[in-house]
């Protein structure tokens, strides 16, 4: 039995320190995602880089960027809330992009709407400076397996 | 002013590209480009890895590339380039994308009205009928807004 989550997740939920549980996730650790405990729950963020710009002109964020950060922040939801040593495998996606991300650092909150045996369902909020402009909404689903 | 031919869109997608900071970034190239379509490709890199246990790629690397595969699509089916913004985009994951096998994308916009482009994608690494995702998405175009800012 591997413990490659549980004591990333036992440092997180008592210190709220998320280094080593990000880092078990190289995409996550590659874009630079973040995570600390805003009022018990996880929040996700994400500071700007110059290499993340989808649109010089603008400028603005990839929006791929911020898609990927949204997924990013669900699944290491999921990873810190159930005691899984797997990572939720996706199984779909969806981005309604409302305002251009500005080149400045994005924040996410993940809503689980639901755990079953096998799937959750999860709605991720995106925004930058101010909490009531979110940039981007989505929701996902994940597909949640035992160890093989 | 005519038609750019394909051999000149593959120029200006590759332009495109190389203009993009993330998409440079990501080392994303251009296998082709048509008016019909564009094909993309996301060299493999261990930091796409999403799953280490199982080898496998993480989904948000394969939306990215979605999204710039799409955007790219919209550029190469419009008469001349104009600035577009992403309404929204949906994402299959179909079977899990693997380690050390390039993602490639095939994004084709089929319907281009003049206010909005729909775009869909296919995504398969070594096996172009087993895809890996595919992608749906809707765009806005800049050159309908001069009416509605006119009257």
């Amino acid at each position: 039995m591997n413990d490659t989550f549980s004591s990333p997740r036992q440092i997180a939920r008592e210190t709220g320190d998320f280094g080593a549980l990000i880092a078990a996730v190289p995409y996550a650790a590659f874009l630079g995602v973040q995570l600390s405990l805003h009022q018990g729950k996880p929040r996700a963020c994400l500071p700007f880089r110059a290499d993340l710009v989808g649109s010089p002109r603008l400028p603005a964020m990839h929006g791929g960027v911020t898609a990927a950060f949204m997924e990013n922040a669900a699944m290491l939801h999921l990873l810190y809330q159930i005691n899984t040593e797997r990572v939720p495998k996706s199984i779909d996606f969806s981005i309604d992009y409302l305002l251009p991300a500005r080149t400045e650092e994005l924040f996410a909150d993940c809503e689980v709407g639901r755990i079953g045996s096998r799937v959750a369902q999860t709605t991720i909020r995106c925004w930058q400076k101010s909490q009531d402009r979110p940039v981007a909404i989505a929701r996902a689903h994940f597909l949640l397996t035992a160890a093989e | 002013m005519s038609d750019p031919t394909p051999s000149n869109l593959e120029t200006i997608a590759t332009g495109f590209i190389n203009h993009i900071p993330h998409m440079r970034a990501c080392g994303i190239v251009v296998d082709s480009a048509a008016r019909e379509g564009v094909e993309v490709r996301l060299p493999y890199r261990p930091e796409w890895l999403g799953d280490l246990q199982r080898g496998v790629i993480h989904t948000g690397v394969i939306t990215m590339l979605v999204d710039s595969a799409s955007g790219l699509a919209v550029l190469t089916a419009m008469p001349a380039p104009e600035p577009i913004a992403t309404l929204d985009l949906r994402m299959d994951y179909l079977r899990p994308a693997h380690r050390d096998l390039d993602l490639v994308c095939r994004a084709e916009c089929f319907r281009l009205t003049s206010h909005i482009a729909f775009v869909r994608t296919t995504v398969w690494q070594d096996d172009r009928e087993a895809p890996v995702a595919i992608g749906q998405a809707a765009f806005m175009r800049s050159s309908g807004n001069r009416k509605r800012n006119a009257a």
